[in-house]
Protein backbone atom coordinates (compact mmCIF):
# COMPACT_ATOMS: atom_id res chain seq x y z
CA UNK A 1 0.00 0.00 0.00
CA UNK A 2 1.33 3.38 -0.95
CA UNK A 3 -1.26 5.77 0.42
CA UNK A 4 1.50 8.00 1.73
CA UNK A 5 2.98 8.32 -1.76
CA UNK A 6 -0.37 9.06 -3.37
CA UNK A 7 -1.28 11.55 -0.67
CA UNK A 8 1.96 13.38 -1.19
CA UNK A 9 2.23 13.24 -4.99
CA UNK A 10 -1.34 13.29 -6.19
CA UNK A 11 -3.05 15.46 -3.60
CA UNK A 12 -2.54 18.78 -5.40
CA UNK A 13 -3.92 17.55 -8.71
CA UNK A 14 -6.75 15.63 -7.06
CA UNK A 15 -7.74 18.72 -5.08
CA UNK A 16 -7.60 20.68 -8.31
CA UNK A 17 -9.96 18.13 -9.83
CA UNK A 18 -12.22 18.23 -6.80
CA UNK A 19 -12.44 22.00 -7.16
CA UNK A 20 -13.53 21.64 -10.80
CA UNK A 21 -16.06 18.97 -9.84
CA UNK A 22 -17.58 21.16 -7.12
CA UNK A 23 -17.65 24.37 -9.14
CA UNK A 24 -19.05 22.75 -12.29
CA UNK A 25 -21.67 20.93 -10.20
CA UNK A 26 -22.77 24.06 -8.34
CA UNK A 27 -23.02 26.21 -11.45
CA UNK A 28 -24.84 23.46 -13.35
CA UNK A 29 -27.27 22.88 -10.50
CA UNK A 30 -28.01 26.59 -10.31
CA UNK A 31 -28.87 26.73 -14.00
CA UNK A 32 -30.46 23.31 -13.83
CA UNK A 33 -32.88 24.58 -11.16
CA UNK A 34 -33.79 27.58 -13.34
CA UNK A 35 -34.22 25.46 -16.46
CA UNK A 36 -36.16 22.88 -14.46
CA UNK A 37 -38.53 25.43 -12.95
CA UNK A 38 -39.08 27.05 -16.33
CA UNK A 39 -39.72 23.72 -18.04
CA UNK A 40 -42.04 22.68 -15.22
CA UNK A 41 -44.10 25.88 -15.46
CA UNK A 42 -44.24 25.52 -19.26
CA UNK A 43 -45.41 21.97 -18.75
CA UNK A 44 -48.26 23.14 -16.50
CA UNK A 45 -49.28 26.01 -18.78
CA UNK A 46 -52.61 26.15 -20.57
CA UNK A 47 -50.99 26.68 -24.00
CA UNK A 48 -50.44 23.44 -25.89
CA UNK A 49 -47.29 24.71 -27.63
CA UNK A 50 -45.58 25.53 -24.34
CA UNK A 51 -46.54 22.18 -22.87
CA UNK A 52 -45.15 20.47 -25.97
CA UNK A 53 -41.82 22.32 -25.70
CA UNK A 54 -41.41 21.13 -22.13
CA UNK A 55 -42.46 17.57 -22.97
CA UNK A 56 -40.07 17.27 -25.94
CA UNK A 57 -37.17 18.69 -23.92
CA UNK A 58 -37.70 16.25 -21.05
CA UNK A 59 -38.19 13.40 -23.52
CA UNK A 60 -34.96 14.11 -25.42
CA UNK A 61 -32.84 14.43 -22.29
CA UNK A 62 -34.28 11.46 -20.46
CA UNK A 63 -34.23 9.35 -23.59
CA UNK A 64 -30.53 9.71 -24.36
CA UNK A 65 -27.41 8.96 -22.30
CA UNK A 66 -25.54 11.95 -20.97
CA UNK A 67 -22.36 10.85 -22.70
CA UNK A 68 -24.11 11.29 -26.05
CA UNK A 69 -25.43 14.70 -24.99
CA UNK A 70 -21.92 15.73 -23.95
CA UNK A 71 -20.45 14.67 -27.30
CA UNK A 72 -23.16 16.56 -29.18
CA UNK A 73 -22.61 19.73 -27.16
CA UNK A 74 -18.81 19.56 -27.23
CA UNK A 75 -18.05 18.12 -30.67
CA UNK A 76 -21.28 18.35 -32.65
CA UNK A 77 -22.63 21.81 -31.99
CA UNK A 78 -19.34 23.66 -32.77
CA UNK A 79 -19.22 22.05 -36.23
CA UNK A 80 -22.65 23.42 -37.04
CA UNK A 81 -21.95 26.85 -35.55
CA UNK A 82 -18.60 27.08 -37.37
CA UNK A 83 -20.50 27.11 -40.66
CA UNK A 84 -21.66 30.59 -39.74
CA UNK A 85 -18.89 31.72 -37.43
CA UNK A 86 -15.66 29.90 -38.30
CA UNK A 87 -13.75 30.86 -35.16
CA UNK A 88 -16.31 29.43 -32.78
CA UNK A 89 -14.98 27.07 -30.16
CA UNK A 90 -16.51 25.86 -26.92
CA UNK A 91 -14.44 25.19 -23.81
CA UNK A 92 -14.85 21.85 -22.10
CA UNK A 93 -15.99 23.63 -18.94
CA UNK A 94 -18.76 25.49 -20.75
CA UNK A 95 -19.79 22.33 -22.61
CA UNK A 96 -19.84 20.45 -19.31
CA UNK A 97 -21.97 23.10 -17.62
CA UNK A 98 -24.43 23.19 -20.52
CA UNK A 99 -24.71 19.39 -20.63
CA UNK A 100 -25.15 19.01 -16.88
CA UNK A 101 -27.60 21.92 -16.62
CA UNK A 102 -29.80 20.60 -19.40
CA UNK A 103 -29.62 17.15 -17.91
CA UNK A 104 -30.41 18.14 -14.32
CA UNK A 105 -33.04 20.58 -15.61
CA UNK A 106 -35.04 17.83 -17.28
CA UNK A 107 -35.11 15.64 -14.19
CA UNK A 108 -35.77 18.59 -11.86
CA UNK A 109 -38.61 19.66 -14.14
CA UNK A 110 -40.32 16.33 -13.51
CA UNK A 111 -39.55 16.52 -9.79
CA UNK A 112 -41.05 20.03 -9.52
CA UNK A 113 -44.10 19.00 -11.53
CA UNK A 114 -44.79 16.03 -9.29
CA UNK A 115 -44.35 18.28 -6.23
CA UNK A 116 -46.74 20.91 -7.52
CA UNK A 117 -49.31 18.30 -8.39
CA UNK A 118 -48.94 16.74 -4.96
CA UNK A 119 -50.15 19.93 -3.26
CA UNK A 120 -53.76 19.43 -2.21
CA UNK A 121 -56.11 21.15 -4.63
CA UNK A 122 -58.08 22.40 -1.60
CA UNK A 123 -55.13 24.68 -0.77
CA UNK A 124 -55.48 26.31 -4.18
CA UNK A 125 -59.26 26.61 -3.91
CA UNK A 126 -58.98 28.20 -0.48
CA UNK A 127 -56.59 30.82 -1.81
CA UNK A 128 -58.58 31.48 -4.97
CA UNK A 129 -61.83 31.75 -3.01
CA UNK A 130 -60.28 34.63 -1.04
CA UNK A 131 -59.83 36.56 -4.28
CA UNK A 132 -56.13 35.83 -4.81
CA UNK A 133 -55.03 35.42 -8.44
CA UNK A 134 -53.74 32.09 -9.72
CA UNK A 135 -50.20 33.46 -10.17
CA UNK A 136 -49.99 34.67 -6.59
CA UNK A 137 -51.54 31.47 -5.33
CA UNK A 138 -48.79 29.60 -7.14
CA UNK A 139 -46.06 31.71 -5.55
CA UNK A 140 -47.43 32.00 -2.03
CA UNK A 141 -49.25 28.71 -1.48
CA UNK A 142 -48.30 26.06 -4.02
CA UNK A 143 -44.56 26.49 -4.58
CA UNK A 144 -43.57 26.67 -0.89
CA UNK A 145 -45.48 23.48 -0.17
CA UNK A 146 -44.27 21.77 -3.34
CA UNK A 147 -40.70 22.69 -2.45
CA UNK A 148 -41.01 21.05 0.92
CA UNK A 149 -42.48 17.88 -0.56
CA UNK A 150 -39.71 17.62 -3.13
CA UNK A 151 -36.60 18.44 -1.06
CA UNK A 152 -35.53 14.78 -0.82
CA UNK A 153 -35.90 14.30 -4.58
CA UNK A 154 -34.12 17.57 -5.32
CA UNK A 155 -31.20 16.58 -3.12
CA UNK A 156 -31.14 13.21 -4.79
CA UNK A 157 -30.81 14.92 -8.16
CA UNK A 158 -28.03 17.12 -6.74
CA UNK A 159 -26.14 14.01 -5.69
CA UNK A 160 -26.60 12.42 -9.10
CA UNK A 161 -25.35 15.56 -10.82
CA UNK A 162 -22.24 15.74 -8.63
CA UNK A 163 -21.40 12.15 -9.49
CA UNK A 164 -22.32 12.57 -13.17
CA UNK A 165 -19.67 15.25 -13.45
CA UNK A 166 -17.25 12.34 -13.79
CA UNK A 167 -18.86 11.43 -17.12
CA UNK A 168 -17.63 14.73 -18.49
CA UNK A 169 -14.08 13.39 -18.33
CA UNK A 170 -14.90 12.05 -21.82
CA UNK A 171 -14.74 15.62 -23.12
CA UNK A 172 -11.54 16.06 -21.10
CA UNK A 173 -12.99 18.18 -18.35
CA UNK A 174 -10.26 18.20 -15.70
CA UNK A 175 -12.56 17.06 -12.90
CA UNK A 176 -11.74 14.68 -10.08
CA UNK A 177 -11.97 11.37 -11.97
CA UNK A 178 -10.06 12.68 -14.93
CA UNK A 179 -7.22 13.86 -12.69
CA UNK A 180 -7.18 10.50 -10.97
CA UNK A 181 -7.01 8.74 -14.31
CA UNK A 182 -4.02 10.83 -15.38
CA UNK A 183 -2.16 10.16 -12.16
CA UNK A 184 -2.90 6.47 -11.78
CA UNK A 185 -2.10 5.71 -15.43
CA UNK A 186 1.42 6.97 -14.98
CA UNK A 187 2.05 5.46 -11.55
CA UNK A 188 -0.11 2.31 -11.58
CA UNK A 189 -1.28 3.20 -8.06
CA UNK A 190 -4.88 2.53 -9.07
CA UNK A 191 -6.13 1.16 -5.77
CA UNK A 192 -4.85 3.93 -3.54
CA UNK A 193 -5.79 6.70 -5.97
CA UNK A 194 -9.36 5.60 -6.51
CA UNK A 195 -9.93 4.88 -2.82
CA UNK A 196 -8.93 8.46 -2.19
CA UNK A 197 -11.20 9.68 -5.00
CA UNK A 198 -14.05 7.71 -3.47
CA UNK A 199 -13.42 9.36 -0.11
CA UNK A 200 -13.56 12.79 -1.78
CA UNK A 201 -16.92 12.05 -3.39
CA UNK A 202 -18.23 10.63 -0.12
CA UNK A 203 -17.20 13.78 1.69
CA UNK A 204 -18.88 16.12 -0.81
CA UNK A 205 -22.08 14.12 -0.89
CA UNK A 206 -22.18 13.77 2.88
CA UNK A 207 -22.08 17.55 3.12
CA UNK A 208 -24.98 17.71 0.66
CA UNK A 209 -26.98 15.25 2.72
CA UNK A 210 -26.36 17.17 5.92
CA UNK A 211 -27.40 20.34 4.17
CA UNK A 212 -30.61 18.72 3.00
CA UNK A 213 -31.41 17.54 6.54
CA UNK A 214 -30.89 21.09 7.72
CA UNK A 215 -33.11 22.61 5.03
CA UNK A 216 -35.79 19.99 5.58
CA UNK A 217 -35.86 20.82 9.26
CA UNK A 218 -35.90 24.51 8.52
CA UNK A 219 -38.98 24.36 6.32
CA UNK A 220 -40.84 21.64 8.20
CA UNK A 221 -44.20 22.72 9.54
CA UNK A 222 -46.16 19.52 9.91
CA UNK A 223 -44.04 17.58 12.33
CA UNK A 224 -44.97 17.55 15.97
CA UNK A 225 -42.79 19.41 18.39
CA UNK B 1 -84.46 43.77 1.23
CA UNK B 2 -81.61 43.68 -1.23
CA UNK B 3 -81.03 40.59 -3.25
CA UNK B 4 -77.54 39.29 -2.54
CA UNK B 5 -77.70 36.23 -4.75
CA UNK B 6 -79.84 35.66 -7.78
CA UNK B 7 -79.54 32.49 -9.80
CA UNK B 8 -81.66 31.90 -12.89
CA UNK B 9 -81.84 28.72 -14.95
CA UNK B 10 -78.47 27.43 -13.79
CA UNK B 11 -77.23 24.30 -15.51
CA UNK B 12 -73.96 22.54 -14.80
CA UNK B 13 -72.68 19.37 -16.36
CA UNK B 14 -69.43 17.49 -16.01
CA UNK B 15 -69.03 15.92 -19.43
CA UNK B 16 -72.19 13.96 -20.01
CA UNK B 17 -73.24 14.05 -16.38
CA UNK B 18 -75.83 16.74 -15.64
CA UNK B 19 -75.33 17.82 -12.05
CA UNK B 20 -77.52 20.91 -11.97
CA UNK B 21 -80.59 20.97 -14.17
CA UNK B 22 -82.14 24.41 -14.01
CA UNK B 23 -81.75 26.05 -10.62
CA UNK B 24 -83.52 29.27 -9.67
CA UNK B 25 -82.52 30.77 -6.38
CA UNK B 26 -82.79 34.10 -4.62
CA UNK B 27 -81.09 34.98 -1.36
CA UNK B 28 -81.74 38.25 0.40
CA UNK B 29 -79.36 40.25 2.50
CA UNK B 30 -79.06 38.84 6.01
CA UNK B 31 -80.84 35.65 5.10
CA UNK B 32 -79.56 32.25 6.22
CA UNK B 33 -80.33 29.55 3.67
CA UNK B 34 -79.58 25.89 4.28
CA UNK B 35 -79.23 23.48 1.36
CA UNK B 36 -80.06 19.92 2.27
CA UNK B 37 -80.43 16.76 0.24
CA UNK B 38 -78.85 13.41 -0.52
CA UNK B 39 -75.24 13.05 -1.70
CA UNK B 40 -74.85 13.78 -5.38
CA UNK B 41 -77.89 16.01 -5.46
CA UNK B 42 -75.78 18.99 -6.58
CA UNK B 43 -75.81 21.08 -3.37
CA UNK B 44 -72.05 21.56 -3.24
CA UNK B 45 -71.81 22.14 -6.97
CA UNK B 46 -74.46 24.87 -6.70
CA UNK B 47 -72.52 26.50 -3.88
CA UNK B 48 -69.25 26.30 -5.80
CA UNK B 49 -70.85 27.87 -8.86
CA UNK B 50 -71.67 30.93 -6.76
CA UNK B 51 -68.00 31.96 -6.54
CA UNK B 52 -67.04 30.28 -9.79
CA UNK B 53 -64.96 27.51 -8.28
CA UNK B 54 -67.05 25.64 -10.82
CA UNK B 55 -67.87 27.24 -14.16
CA UNK B 56 -71.57 27.15 -14.87
CA UNK B 57 -72.65 25.53 -18.13
CA UNK B 58 -75.71 27.69 -18.70
CA UNK B 59 -77.85 30.17 -16.85
CA UNK B 60 -77.18 33.36 -14.96
CA UNK B 61 -75.62 33.90 -11.55
CA UNK B 62 -75.55 37.32 -9.96
CA UNK B 63 -73.84 37.74 -6.59
CA UNK B 64 -73.51 41.10 -4.90
CA UNK B 65 -74.46 42.78 -8.17
CA UNK B 66 -71.70 41.03 -10.12
CA UNK B 67 -72.55 38.73 -12.99
CA UNK B 68 -70.55 35.64 -11.97
CA UNK B 69 -71.72 33.67 -14.99
CA UNK B 70 -70.19 36.27 -17.31
CA UNK B 71 -66.62 35.23 -18.18
CA UNK B 72 -65.62 38.90 -18.48
CA UNK B 73 -66.37 39.58 -14.83
CA UNK B 74 -63.14 39.88 -12.82
CA UNK B 75 -63.83 37.02 -10.48
CA UNK B 76 -61.07 37.94 -8.03
CA UNK B 77 -62.81 41.22 -7.17
CA UNK B 78 -66.08 39.45 -6.48
CA UNK B 79 -64.48 36.70 -4.45
CA UNK B 80 -63.10 39.26 -2.01
CA UNK B 81 -66.70 39.75 -0.86
CA UNK B 82 -67.65 36.10 -0.76
CA UNK B 83 -66.18 34.08 2.09
CA UNK B 84 -66.03 30.34 1.67
CA UNK B 85 -65.61 27.59 4.24
CA UNK B 86 -64.75 24.08 3.05
CA UNK B 87 -65.52 20.63 4.35
CA UNK B 88 -61.79 19.83 4.56
CA UNK B 89 -60.91 23.22 6.16
CA UNK B 90 -58.07 23.79 3.66
CA UNK B 91 -56.01 25.89 6.04
CA UNK B 92 -52.67 26.77 4.47
CA UNK B 93 -50.48 24.06 5.92
CA UNK B 94 -47.24 26.03 5.81
CA UNK B 95 -48.57 29.08 7.66
CA UNK B 96 -49.38 29.64 11.29
CA UNK B 97 -52.98 30.31 12.27
CA UNK B 98 -52.53 34.07 12.35
CA UNK B 99 -50.69 34.10 9.01
CA UNK B 100 -53.56 32.13 7.51
CA UNK B 101 -55.97 34.85 8.55
CA UNK B 102 -53.70 37.74 7.57
CA UNK B 103 -52.82 36.24 4.17
CA UNK B 104 -55.63 37.59 1.99
CA UNK B 105 -55.96 41.12 3.44
CA UNK B 106 -52.19 41.63 3.30
CA UNK B 107 -51.64 40.01 -0.12
CA UNK B 108 -54.46 42.05 -1.63
CA UNK B 109 -53.21 45.18 0.14
CA UNK B 110 -56.54 45.72 1.89
CA UNK B 111 -54.80 46.27 5.20
CA UNK B 112 -51.31 46.95 6.47
CA UNK B 113 -49.61 44.11 8.30
CA UNK B 114 -50.39 45.68 11.68
CA UNK B 115 -54.04 46.26 10.86
CA UNK B 116 -54.38 42.74 9.53
CA UNK B 117 -52.79 41.36 12.67
CA UNK B 118 -55.12 43.31 14.95
CA UNK B 119 -58.09 42.22 12.89
CA UNK B 120 -56.89 38.60 12.91
CA UNK B 121 -56.58 38.64 16.70
CA UNK B 122 -60.11 40.07 16.98
CA UNK B 123 -61.41 37.29 14.79
CA UNK B 124 -59.53 34.63 16.73
CA UNK B 125 -61.01 36.05 19.92
CA UNK B 126 -64.41 35.82 18.35
CA UNK B 127 -64.01 32.14 17.44
CA UNK B 128 -62.40 31.46 20.81
CA UNK B 129 -58.90 30.61 19.60
CA UNK B 130 -56.78 33.63 20.52
CA UNK B 131 -54.28 31.35 22.25
CA UNK B 132 -53.67 29.41 19.02
CA UNK B 133 -52.43 32.36 16.94
CA UNK B 134 -48.92 30.96 16.51
CA UNK B 135 -49.86 27.31 16.13
CA UNK B 136 -49.63 25.50 12.82
CA UNK B 137 -52.79 23.90 11.42
CA UNK B 138 -51.56 20.34 12.12
CA UNK B 139 -51.45 21.18 15.81
CA UNK B 140 -55.18 21.92 15.94
CA UNK B 141 -58.19 19.65 16.26
CA UNK B 142 -60.70 19.51 13.41
CA UNK B 143 -63.13 21.81 15.15
CA UNK B 144 -60.41 24.34 15.86
CA UNK B 145 -59.24 24.18 12.24
CA UNK B 146 -62.72 24.90 10.99
CA UNK B 147 -63.13 27.83 13.36
CA UNK B 148 -59.84 29.26 12.08
CA UNK B 149 -61.06 28.71 8.52
CA UNK B 150 -64.17 30.73 9.34
CA UNK B 151 -62.02 33.48 10.83
CA UNK B 152 -59.85 33.44 7.70
CA UNK B 153 -62.89 33.86 5.48
CA UNK B 154 -64.16 36.71 7.67
CA UNK B 155 -60.85 38.58 7.50
CA UNK B 156 -61.81 40.07 4.15
CA UNK B 157 -65.08 41.40 5.63
CA UNK B 158 -67.23 39.51 3.14
CA UNK B 159 -70.90 40.28 2.54
CA UNK B 160 -71.78 36.67 2.01
CA UNK B 161 -70.50 33.45 3.51
CA UNK B 162 -70.71 30.10 1.75
CA UNK B 163 -70.35 26.97 3.87
CA UNK B 164 -69.73 23.67 2.09
CA UNK B 165 -70.59 20.93 4.60
CA UNK B 166 -68.52 22.63 7.29
CA UNK B 167 -69.06 19.95 9.93
CA UNK B 168 -69.05 16.79 7.81
CA UNK B 169 -65.36 16.03 8.36
CA UNK B 170 -65.51 16.59 12.13
CA UNK B 171 -65.66 14.19 15.02
CA UNK B 172 -69.15 14.39 16.53
CA UNK B 173 -68.05 16.16 19.72
CA UNK B 174 -66.52 19.00 17.69
CA UNK B 175 -69.54 19.75 15.57
CA UNK B 176 -71.11 21.90 18.29
CA UNK B 177 -68.28 24.39 18.59
CA UNK B 178 -68.32 25.10 14.85
CA UNK B 179 -72.09 25.38 14.67
CA UNK B 180 -71.97 27.78 17.64
CA UNK B 181 -69.67 30.12 15.72
CA UNK B 182 -71.96 29.91 12.70
CA UNK B 183 -75.01 30.66 14.84
CA UNK B 184 -73.35 33.79 16.20
CA UNK B 185 -72.48 34.84 12.69
CA UNK B 186 -76.08 34.39 11.60
CA UNK B 187 -77.28 36.36 14.61
CA UNK B 188 -74.97 39.21 13.56
CA UNK B 189 -76.87 39.42 10.29
CA UNK B 190 -74.45 37.74 7.90
CA UNK B 191 -75.90 36.47 4.66
CA UNK B 192 -75.17 32.75 4.70
CA UNK B 193 -75.68 29.83 2.36
CA UNK B 194 -74.95 26.57 4.11
CA UNK B 195 -74.77 23.11 2.58
CA UNK B 196 -75.30 20.84 5.56
CA UNK B 197 -76.39 17.52 6.91
CA UNK B 198 -77.02 19.05 10.36
CA UNK B 199 -80.79 19.10 10.35
CA UNK B 200 -80.88 20.48 13.89
CA UNK B 201 -78.82 23.47 12.80
CA UNK B 202 -80.94 24.01 9.71
CA UNK B 203 -84.13 23.93 11.77
CA UNK B 204 -82.82 26.28 14.42
CA UNK B 205 -80.83 28.82 12.41
CA UNK B 206 -82.06 28.84 8.83
CA UNK B 207 -84.57 31.36 7.58
CA UNK B 208 -85.20 29.08 4.67
CA UNK B 209 -84.42 25.46 3.90
CA UNK B 210 -83.98 24.22 0.37
CA UNK B 211 -84.24 20.51 -0.39
CA UNK B 212 -82.36 19.44 -3.50
CA UNK B 213 -82.34 16.12 -5.29
CA UNK B 214 -80.94 15.06 -8.68
CA UNK B 215 -79.86 18.55 -9.63
CA UNK B 216 -83.13 20.35 -9.02
CA UNK B 217 -84.71 22.19 -6.12
CA UNK B 218 -87.52 19.89 -5.04
CA UNK B 219 -88.95 21.97 -2.26
CA UNK B 220 -88.14 25.08 -0.27
CA UNK B 221 -89.62 26.97 2.59
CA UNK B 222 -89.34 27.88 6.25
CA UNK B 223 -87.66 25.16 8.34
CA UNK B 224 -90.88 24.22 10.16
CA UNK B 225 -92.63 23.80 6.86
CA UNK B 226 -89.94 21.59 5.32
CA UNK B 227 -89.24 19.50 8.38
CA UNK B 228 -92.74 19.19 9.85
CA UNK B 229 -94.90 19.29 6.81
CA UNK B 230 -92.97 18.37 3.66
CA UNK B 231 -95.05 18.25 0.51
CA UNK B 232 -92.99 16.32 -2.04
CA UNK B 233 -92.59 12.54 -1.71
CA UNK B 234 -88.87 12.82 -2.37
CA UNK B 235 -88.52 15.21 0.58
CA UNK B 236 -90.53 12.99 2.90
CA UNK B 237 -88.43 9.99 1.93
CA UNK B 238 -85.16 11.85 2.58
CA UNK B 239 -86.27 13.28 5.89
CA UNK B 240 -87.48 9.89 7.06
CA UNK B 241 -83.91 8.63 6.62
CA UNK B 242 -82.07 11.51 8.27
CA UNK B 243 -84.31 12.70 11.10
Amino acid sequence: MHFDVVLKQAMPMLLEGLKVTIIVSLVSLFFGMLVGLLSCLLGLSKAKVLRAISAVYVWLIRGTPMIVQAFIVYYGVPIIVQQFSPNFIISETLAAVITLSLNAGAYLSEIFRSGIQAVDVGQIEASRSLGISSGRTMMAIVLPQAFKITIPSIVNQFIITVKDTSILSVISLAELCNQAKQYSASTYLFFETYILVGVFYLAVISVLMLLSKFVEKKVSYDRKG
Amino acid sequence: MTEKVKVTGLHKSFGKLDVLCGIDLCVNEGEVVCLIGPSGSGKSTLLRCLNRLEESTAGEIIVDGYRISDKKTNINNVRENIGMVFQQFNLFAHMTVIKNIMYAPVTLKKMSKEEAKTRAMELLQRVGLADKADAYPHQLSGGQKQRVAIARALAMNPDIMLFDEPTSALDPEMVGEVLQVMKELAADGMTMIVVTHEMGFAREVADRVIFMSDGVIVEEGAPEQIFDNPQADRTKEFLKCVL
